[in-house]
């Protein structure tokens, strides 16, 4: 892929924008679906409408290095609102739509944000209760204006306004001195990292960052114009910047937004995109779907999709890696496509995905080696928002469940003797924003980044695996390692297991504590005649009960094979009362799970479980989506699990 | 005891206009009878007006009245300055009336859009001929009708069950549904029988904002029956209070909460 540059090199965002304007101005580049139909943009098109908005706030005074905060759902007004911020020289900042208050107002007082671009109603209202302490933020510009008509609009403007100001206004010459005047080294963007502990901070990404990993990753897995991806991931996380913003940009591929949250999967089938990303819980749910409608088909069906899913696990994964196959294999895995896997690949919007990527947690191997052997490209990348995504992927041809991949191209890899994974490249980020302390104690002079995580490269393939977070990697009181992740992770695997916390560190022995899922479970219970009435009373039934105890038993089996953790098999485990949630603190908005919180508000229940109690009685604070606070209470039922002792396997 | 509104602005900056609907002297028997006695209110353009009463007031009947399905033996009823003679209820619809009813009425087999497309029949105008061979006006049409059916949707955020049928959904959605279908008709005059019945407090606070938005953003005039009396109150512009078939009280709802007559007749309560 040549980048085509009529003139310079491209140093920015813009930049991009009017090479694709010139090589591809008429061909999609936004498409939205709204009043049932795909609506689409050309890049000619988008880039009518960007430098709209981009004049209009010219016009309302967004000057050089301003922070502009952006908050809503996939939309490509938003996504326009990025670049536009670009063109000025000010600096967007997404934030994730469904951060509370506190969260928002957070990050508009650190970033010292000026203007806001919301997506609707909901966004306004928080932005507004935000500000009410933030003298700051001069001006809220909304998409949706629906609910708003009775609002104070004294620093309210609709994003139709602010372009129609831009479209009358006389100072283009102005815009286009302050976009040809970015640098490479210039912020191209600002993202707040979740993190699992303290304040968020905020992620200062450069031109360079953001081009580079664009550029290199591209390559790597040969993305084009003419490819299509669909944006539901949040705006705020950097994956989304990378794939929908830097790479579309880069590549001049099409960016395709959902209607709505809820239509996400029908809108993924009418789209069919053709490069898709999607953390582990993406497919757990689609994988779920389809086996729990399986069960319900009728006997030939049924038969039809059990014997050549066999087919498929045994001779798919090989077609795609392109290793050798029989000719008879070969002809029973097409007609198995013309039976079964194209149609399910249809139906489930992946019959044109060339590369697909999966990301943000361990993903299980039952679940990866299903759309592998559909011949779904499906791969695994390691990376995080400070690399600007990219650590490692898996190229084609080379892909392990167990493993993230090779070094991404730019990427110098080394780990440290603690085990932890540091890197250098391209896209290492600049700093974190006004917290030098956290920048210096994260990348040190010569620019190399500790990751946090623990891991190592296996030798042979080169691949580098990572085991836990190295700071939850601790020891147990006979000295042996403890990776409470590692163990966590092979529980999630069972369907049952939503979540899982294993605790242990200085302690003689592991115990865990384990979320069931309740659609999982719940019909499982269903066809079981189990009956019940709430999420509690199916997480304390013996037979859930047993049937996780089957889970844990087999998890001990599995990880007592591995010499270096045999010792964090679980001893003793407990089935919560309730879904550990982000509303409570219990776990990050992306969903990782606060080790140290859960740890200290379900301290009574860890007592017990090293108490040798039977069963534990615990009351719990529980926050409601509105904000109103309430207590349940349980008695939970304790069991043991069935130890594998490491002296029988070494005695083997 | 006519009140004398001149079209004014609300102090959240809705326009209230004149009169849209006036019932005057409303006499309705059922044989030997009473339902509704002697009845006059009016309904002004752009509010929200509620009648609210214990369980056999006379509210549902009343609306029935409005919507042209029963013919009251005394009184007249004027809609838009003119007296509305008796009518069957599709022609009334016609005049730019829809409705939703207490017990859902929507058909269980067709899709969400389906249901809500057959609000539109009062705005088509090709014939049946046309129709089935699909010939160039009646397609025209259709996409016409689509587009507004679509507005509704995305307006109602029911996008993800476009092509569900009705039956497969929860009550609460139904209801949804069943406000989308009444809205298709673009009426000026939008009749909800009792649109919170039984519903949880969230589906309530739901249909509460989706009525508040509905008002705001389409200018529709709404006249509501409903039992949660916080609801009312915080929803109506105007109450009208009925009781044995009779008006007990008719004013805002501040006015409705210091009303004697009605604290006593919807609580039950004797007072000294």
């Amino acid at each position: 892929m040549s980048s085509a540059a009529p003139g310079a090199a491209p140093v920015s965002v813009p930049h991009l924008l009017a090479h694709n304007v010139a090589r591809h101005g008429s061909k999609a580049a936004y498409r939205e679906k709204e009043f049932g139909i795909w609506q689409s943009w050309t890049w000619a098109q988008a880039a009518e409408q960007i430098d709209a908005l981009a004049l209009g706030l010219l016009e309302m005074g967004a000057a050089p290095g301003d922070h502009i905060a952006i908050s809503g759902r996939n939309r490509p007004a938003l996504y326009w609102a990025m670049v536009a911020a670009q063109k000025l020289g000010c600096v967007p900042v997404p934030l994730y739509q469904e951060a509370a208050v506190e969260e928002i107002a957070y990050a508009l007082e650190h970033s010292g944000a000026r203007f806001a671009i919301a997506g609707d109603q909901e966004q306004v209202d928080k932005l507004t209760e935000a500000r009410a302490s933030l003298p700051g933020l001069e001006r809220i510009i909304y998409l949706d204006g629906r609910g708003l008509r009775r609002y104070d609009h004294a620093t309210l403007t609709s994003y139709a306004d602010v372009q129609a100001m831009g479209r009358a206004s006389g100072r283009r010459a102005e815009m286009q001195a302050r976009t040809d005047a970015r640098t490479y080294d210039d912020t191209c963007v600002m993202l707040y990292t979740s993190g699992t502990t303290g304040r968020p901070k905020g992620v200062v990404l450069s031109n360079r960052n953001v081009i580079e990993t664009s550029k290199n990753s591209a390559i790597f897995d040969s993305l084009r114009a003419g490819d299509e991806v669909l944006a539901y991931l949040p705006m705020a996380w950097v994956g989304d910047f990378i794939f929908s913003v830097g790479q579309a940009m880069w590549t001049g591929f099409c960016v395709n937004c959902p209607e709505s949250p809820d239509t996400m999967l029908t809108d993924l089938r009418e789209i069919g995109p053709t490069y898709f990303f999607a953390p582990p819980r993406v497919f757990e749910g689609q994988l779920t779907t389809v086996m729990i409608r399986m069960e319900d088909a009728g006997r030939v069906k049924k038969w039809l999709f059990d014997h050549y899913m066999a087919v498929a696990r045994r001779v798919g994964p090989a077609l795609l890696d392109g290793r050798p196959v029989g000719l008879l294999d070969r002809l029973r895995y097409r007609i198995g496509d013309l039976l079964v896997y194209g149609p399910l690949k249809n139906t489930l919007g992946l019959s044109r995905v060339r590369v697909g990527y999966t990301a943000g947690e361990a993903i299980g191997p039952e679940i990866f080696d299903f759309y592998r052997s559909l011949g779904i490209n499906l791969k695994q990348l390691y990376g995080q928002t400070e690399a600007t995504v990219f650590i490692t992927q898996q190229p084609d041809g080379q892909v392990r469940s167990d493993t993230v991949g090779v070094p991404s191209p730019g990427v110098e890899l080394r780990i440290a003797e603690n085990g932890e994974v540091f890197y250098r490249s391209a896209g290492t980020f600049v700093e974190y924003y006004k917290n030098p302390d956290s920048t210096a104690s994260t990348k040190d002079a010569d620019g190399w980044v500790a990751t946090g995580d623990a891991g190592f490269i296996e030798e042979g393939s080169g691949h580098l695996r990572i085991i836990d977070r190295a700071k939850d990697v601790g020891r147990m009181a006979d000295g042996a390692m403890f990776a409470p992740k590692y163990v966590e992770n092979k529980l999630k695997f069972y369907p049952d297991i939503l979540e899982a916390v294993v605790f242990g560190a200085g302690r003689a022995s592991c115990v865990a504590f384990i979320n069931i899922d309740l659609t999982a479970v719940g019909n499982w219970a269903e066809r079981n005649n189990i009956a019940y009435s709430s999420y509690q009373e199916l997480s304390q039934h013996p037979r859930v009960l047993d049937l996780v105890a089957g889970h844990v038993n087999a998890v001990n089996a599995s990880v007592a094979t591995d010499p270096m953790l045999a010792g964090c098999q679980i001893h003793r485990f407990l089935v919560l009362h309730k879904e550990l949630d982000a509303d409570d603190g219990e776990m990050t908005r992306s969903r990782k799970v606060r080790r140290a919180v859960v740890g200290d508000k379900f301290a009574d229940l860890i007592a017990a479980l090293y108490g040798g109690a039977d069963q534990v009685y615990t009351e719990t604070e529980v926050t409601y989506e509105d904000g109103r606070k309430g207590a349940i209470k349980a008695t939970l039922a304790i069991r043991d699990a069935v130890v594998v002792t490491p002296a029988r396997m070494a005695a083997e | 005891m006519k009140d004398q509104v001149e079209p004014h602005v609300t102090a959240d900056g809705r326009r209230i206009g004149g009169v849209l609907m006036d019932l005057r002297g409303i006499t309705l028997r059922f044989g030997g009878v009473e339902a509704i006695k002697n009845i006059s209110f009016d309904i002004r353009e752009g509010e929200i007006r509620a009648i609210i009463g214990p369980n056999g007031a006379g509210k549902s009947s009343m609306l029935n009245v409005i919507s042209g399905f029963y013919h009251p033996q005394d009184g007249e009823v004027w809609f838009r300055g003119a007296k509305r003679p008796a009518m069957k209820p599709f022609q009334v619809a016609r005049l730019g009336i829809a409705r939703t009813f207490q017990n859902i009425a929507l058909f269980d087999g067709m899709s969400v859009l389906d249901n809500i497309m057959t609000g539109r029949l009062t705005h088509m105008k090709t014939g049946l001929l046309s129709q089935m061979v699909w010939a160039g006006p009646a397609a025209r049409e259709e996409a016409e009708n689509r587009a507004v059916v679509e507005r509704i949707i995305d307006f109602l955020e029911i996008q993800a069950i476009r092509k569900t049928p009705v039956g497969r959904l929860p009550y609460g959605l139904k209801k949804r549904v069943e406000l989308a279908r009444a809205l298709a008709a673009e009426p000026k005059l939008l009749l909800l029988d009792e649109p919170m019945a039984g519903m949880n407090v969230e589906e309530k606070e739901d249909m509460s904002r989706f009525i508040l938005d509905v008002n705001d953003e389409f200018g529709t005039t709404i006249a509501l029956i409903e039992h949660d009396m916080g609801v009312v109150m915080d929803l109506s512009d105007r109450v009208v209070v009925m009781d044995y078939g009779r008006k007990i009280g008719d004013g805002t709802p501040a006015e409705i909460r210091a009303n004697q007559e009605v604290i006593d007749a919807y609580l039950g309560v004797a007072h000294d």
